[in-house]
Formats: structure tokens, C-alpha cells, sequence
């Protein structure tokens, strides 16, 4: 069976070849990739970036952007691991949105 | 004398580097884009000129062979020399023995049956050897 990655050959309209710039949080994705795959801490390789990618699912390959898919995968990656626990993970997510929360709102 | 200042302030934390070094070494194998080089390759089978047929099979795993191009056969083109194997990298594991991996030419037309560019056009697939067989 083909896996839902493995698209080669299927239609897919046309390509659009342009350029645009990343996003802040994509850069972060990107440079948190190389550091975790450097000499020093060889946390993760480029295969198992992939593999992750390819057990995402069909749906949430594609509803997710590029970096999307690669953060997806680093995490389940460093989970697995035992980096960090899913309870540290969850712990620090809730108290990031707080932060942000609390950085929209209008102040005075 | 900076200098050697600074190497005596380093020389407490080197203290400890004997003991993860040889904790790598019995551990896990090591992983990472910069592995160090892993013995014991697999021998080459085939040469330039060679048939092959891709073999038509479809494990589960991380898989680089394209579904496209199993089952069909075309021409090795070059050796691009012995990779860890992506499949055993892909779980962690260390990838030995290296894979010899070719570039294998395919005319586009016996790969596409509805193909409608030039009856000469190819396209170059890298491949590793564990996924050929002589054709």
C-alpha cells in the first residue's frame, strides 16, 4: 500500500514558485532542529524527523503547514526519547498561553 | 596569561569527560547527522550498465524507495557510495551495516503508462541496494 506521504506521481495542480518569507516561530522550528541534530547532542537525525512526519496521519498531513508537520514530529520525538514527559510539556504549554494571555490584553 | 587561565577553569568540568565517553560507548548506539563512521559494510553487488528490477514490496517503516517505482527496472547509473541505512536510522538504531546506494536510470515512459514528453526521457532515482535485484 502507498504510504499518504509517498505522493510522487499523483495530480497536484500547479506549483507555486514563489518565495515568502518564514515566520518568526518557523526560524525557532528550524534552528531548534539543528541544535537538537548537532555533534554535541545528536538528540535527533534527519531520518527520524521524517519517520515522525509520515506517522502523522493523512489528516493532520494535510491541514498542517511545512513547520507545522516538523514541530509535530520534534516533539514526538524528544517524548519518546524521555527529554521531557508530557506533563512538563503540557505544564509549560498552559503557562506559556497564560503569559500570552495576559500580553494581549489592552493595558492602562 | 589569560589563556591559561582559562584552561584552568575548564580543567575541573574535563574530570567528567572520561565517564560519559565511556558511558557512550557501552550505551545506545550514537545518533545524530554526525554519527561517527559505522563498519562493516554491505559489499557492492552491482555496476554501472547493470539491469535491476526495484523489488515490489510495501513494509510499513520509513521507507525511501518512491511507491512509484516498485516493481519496474532501468539501469545503474553510478554508485553514490555506502549510506547508514535510513529505514534502522529512522528508529534510532544506528543504520549498520552501510548500504551501498545507486542512482538508477528509468525511462520515463515505462514508468508512466500515460507519459507524454519525449519517447527518450529519463528520470534518476537514488536507491539502496537492498531494494534492487538483478533484472
Amino acid at each position: 500500500m502507498r504510504a499518504h506521504h509517498d505522493m510522487g506521481g499523483l495530480p497536484a495542480g500547479p506549483v507555486e514558485a514563489t518565495e515568502h518569507d518564514y515566520l518568526l516561530w518557523e526560524k525557532r522550528v528550524d534552528a531548534l532542529m539543528m541544535l537538537l541534530s548537532d555533534r554535541k547532542r545528536q538528540l535527533l537525525r534527519v531520518d527520524q524527523l521524517r519517520r515522525g512526519i509520515e506517522q502523522l496521519g493523512s489528516d493532520a498531513y494535510d491541514r498542517m503547514t511545512y513547520y507545522e508537520r516538523w514541530i509535530a514530529s520534534i516533539t514526538h520525538n524528544m517524548l519518546e526519547r524521555g527529554v521531557f514527559t508530557s506533563d512538563e510539556l503540557g505544564r509549560k504549554m498552559a503557562e506559556v498561553e497564560t503569559r500570552l494571555a495576559a500580553e494581549r490584553e489592552p493595558r492602562g | 596569561m589569560a589563556t591559561k587561565g582559562r584552561r584552568a577553569t575548564r580543567a575541573k568540568p574535563a574530570r567528567r569527560k572520561p565517564a560519559l565517553r565511556a558511558k557512550r560507548v557501552v550505551g545506545a548506539p550514537r545518533v545524530g547527522r554526525t554519527a561517527a563512521p559505522i563498519p562493516s559494510d554491505i559489499a557492492v553487488a552491482f555496476r554501472p550498465g547493470d539491469r535491476v528490477r526495484v523489488r515490489a514490496i510495501y513494509p510499513p517503516g520509513h521507507i525511501r524507495t518512491p511507491h512509484y517505482i516498485r516493481g519496474k527496472s532501468g539501469l545503474i547509473e553510478r554508485l553514490c557510495g555506502s549510506f547508514g541505512n535510513p529505514e534502522e536510522l529512522a528508529f534510532g538504531r544506528s543504520g549498520a551495516p552501510r548500504q551501498p546506494l545507486y542512482r538508477v536510470r528509468f525511462i520515463q515512459s515505462e514508468v508512466w503508462p500515460d507519459y507524454a514528453g519525449q519517447r527518450h526521457d529519463t528520470v534518476d532515482i537514488e536507491i539502496y541496494q537492498h531494494w534492487l535485484e538483478r533484472a
